[in-house]
């Protein structure tokens, strides 16, 4: 049982904190790290809440690249103007996560290091590219987002000794352009199914860039190298958005899951989902494609 | 045990509390605010929805002491001078939104934060915003349509 409950000031401190109390752990939101503590999940000597730390709570920009801090929370990044106008992926990501409440409390970092396969951000943070900066008493090192998964709920972060300070995401330039899909039983509260995102560069009517994450397709968020490299070189347009659909499909081995449905249909839904938002970054018209799942 | 000053309701309280115990067991074992309900536990319905510092949060998860030097507002701080109550507990009670009543104060918790950011929602605002709360009872219609007038009687004493 935690016997202390500590708030640092910078990151120093909380450094610091962690040194000082073996068994100590960093809470951010704690929507995740309530519940694990309190089913026996997870164990802390002490929490250590990073909320109070002033450059984790901030979101900047420079002309090449977004940095965002690990305790900003969903709600905010999916308010934020910068954040919904370059990187419209990960605000959509941010919005869909559980609840007002919830997106009020939980952080990105949080989403992050609790490594859950289909977490909202974390697939959004993929697809853009992002990176991670770590901090621990050795130093700080940067790791892409796909490299934190050490296991389903396990993170290469080890929250009992480092901290993740912010993200990173390098911007693209002209013709840039993000989305986000999800399918889930209802709109909120509610496990995706399925989500996918992807990054495009668009230049002089040709894609250059393609990135596309798919989930939870495997125990971690995945890169579909397969479906972003039918897009490059090509034009944006319906036929090319079918082959990059049928090549995800191809490239997704869901499971069958009581909580997701059977593995057949998932795969079927990967190659709707992806089109949805291959035509939403292109910027051409949505098309019914017959299925009366919710999407974001 | 961690020695703690909590703000509830405009007013302080001393306190001796385990580290991480939630803010919902503080409110309602410690405090006696019981208006708070528990129904999952797990940050699913709502019924624990509480304000700190203005935003809507499931005081089931939320650890207590992360409220240090904030304003917590629970249902029982809504109504003014007098136990005048609020316009949005009128319009629940008039336009028959509170069946139960179990899952009343978070749904008033998360509309007051709506209506404090956004005086005068949609109808599809209003679903949104009270999307973390659930009822078993009403259907939600008469919850929604209640929101809506405590809007229009909040606007039309401004
Ligand atoms: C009802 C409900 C619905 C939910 N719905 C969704 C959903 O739709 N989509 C979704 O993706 N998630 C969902 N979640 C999960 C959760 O809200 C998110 O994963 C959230 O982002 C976690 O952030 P947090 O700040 O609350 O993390 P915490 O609970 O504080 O921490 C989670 C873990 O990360 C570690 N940690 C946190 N921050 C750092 C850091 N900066 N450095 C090192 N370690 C750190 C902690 O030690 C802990 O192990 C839901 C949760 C609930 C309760
Ligand atoms: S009791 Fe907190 S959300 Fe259900
Ligand atoms: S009135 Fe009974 S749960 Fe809403």
């Amino acid at each position: 049982m935690p016997q202390e409950y500590l708030l640092p000031a910078s990151i120093e401190e909380c450094l610091h904190m962690l040194a000082v109390y073996p068994g100590g752990r960093i809470i951010a939101g704690g929507t995740d790290l309530m519940l694990d503590l309190r089913e026996g999940r997870k164990e802390a000597k002490a929490l250590i809440d990073i909320t109070r730390i002033g450059e984790l709570k901030r979101i900047s920009a420079d002309k090449d690249r977004i940095s965002i801090g690990a305790a900003v929370t969903h709600a905010e990044v999916a308010a934020s103007e910068l954040i919904r106008q370059r990187l419209p992926a990960l605000a959509a990501a941010a919005g869909a996560v559980g609840s007002p409440q919830v997106r009020n409390v939980g952080t990105l970092g949080g989403n992050i290091v609790n490594a859950q396969p289909a977490a909202d951000t974390a697939v959004a943070l993929v697809a853009l590219g992002a990176r991670a900066v770590i901090v621990s008493a050795a130093g700080e090192r940067q790791v892409a987002v796909e490299d934190l998964y050490a296991g389903v709920g396990r993170s290469q972060v080890d929250a009992s000794k480092e901290i993740l300070t912010k993200f990173i995401i390098d911007l693209w330039g002209a013709g840039d352009a993000s989305a986000f899909a999800r399918l889930a039983r209802r709109r909120t509260l509610s496990l995706p199914v399925l989500n996918v995102a992807v990054r495009v560069k668009l230049k002089e009517g040709r894609c250059t860039r393609a990135r596309v994450c798919l989930a939870p397709v495997v125990p971690r968020p995945l890169p579909c190298q397969e479906a972003a490299s039918v897009l490059i070189g090509q034009p944006p347009t319906e036929e090319v958005i079918a082959r990059a659909a049928a090549a995800a499909k191809q490239a997704a081995h869901p499971r069958d899951s009581l909580l997701r449905g059977p593995a057949n249909y998932r795969k079927d839904m990967v190659e709707v989902l992806l089109k949805r938002a291959l035509r939403e970054a292109f910027g051409l018209p949505a098309e019914e494609d017959g299925h009366q799942g919710q999407t974001v | 045990m961690v020695k703690f000053e909590l703000k509830v309701n405009g007013q302080e309280y001393q306190l001796e509390i385990p580290a991480d115990v939630s803010l919902l067991e503080v409110l309602r074992e410690y405090l006696g605010f019981t208006g708070t309900k528990e129904g999952c536990g797990q940050g699913e319905c709502g019924a624990c929805t509480v304000l700190v510092d203005g935003q809507a949060v499931n005081a089931c998860l939320y650890p207590a002491l992360k409220a240090a030097g904030a304003e917590v507002l629970t249902i029982e701080g809504l109504a003014g001078p007098g136990g005048k109550l609020h316009p949005l507990q009128e319009a629940f009670i008039s336009a028959g939104a509170v069946q139960c009543g179990y899952c009343t104060p978070g749904m008033i918790m998360s509309a007051k934060a709506l209506l404090d950011r956004n005086p005068t929602p949609t109808r599809e605002e209003i679903k949104l915003g009270l999307a973390g709360n659930l009822c078993r009872c009403t259907g939600y219609n008469k919850i929604i349509t209640a929101v809506e007038k405590a809007a229009a009687a909040i606007n039309k004493e401004k």
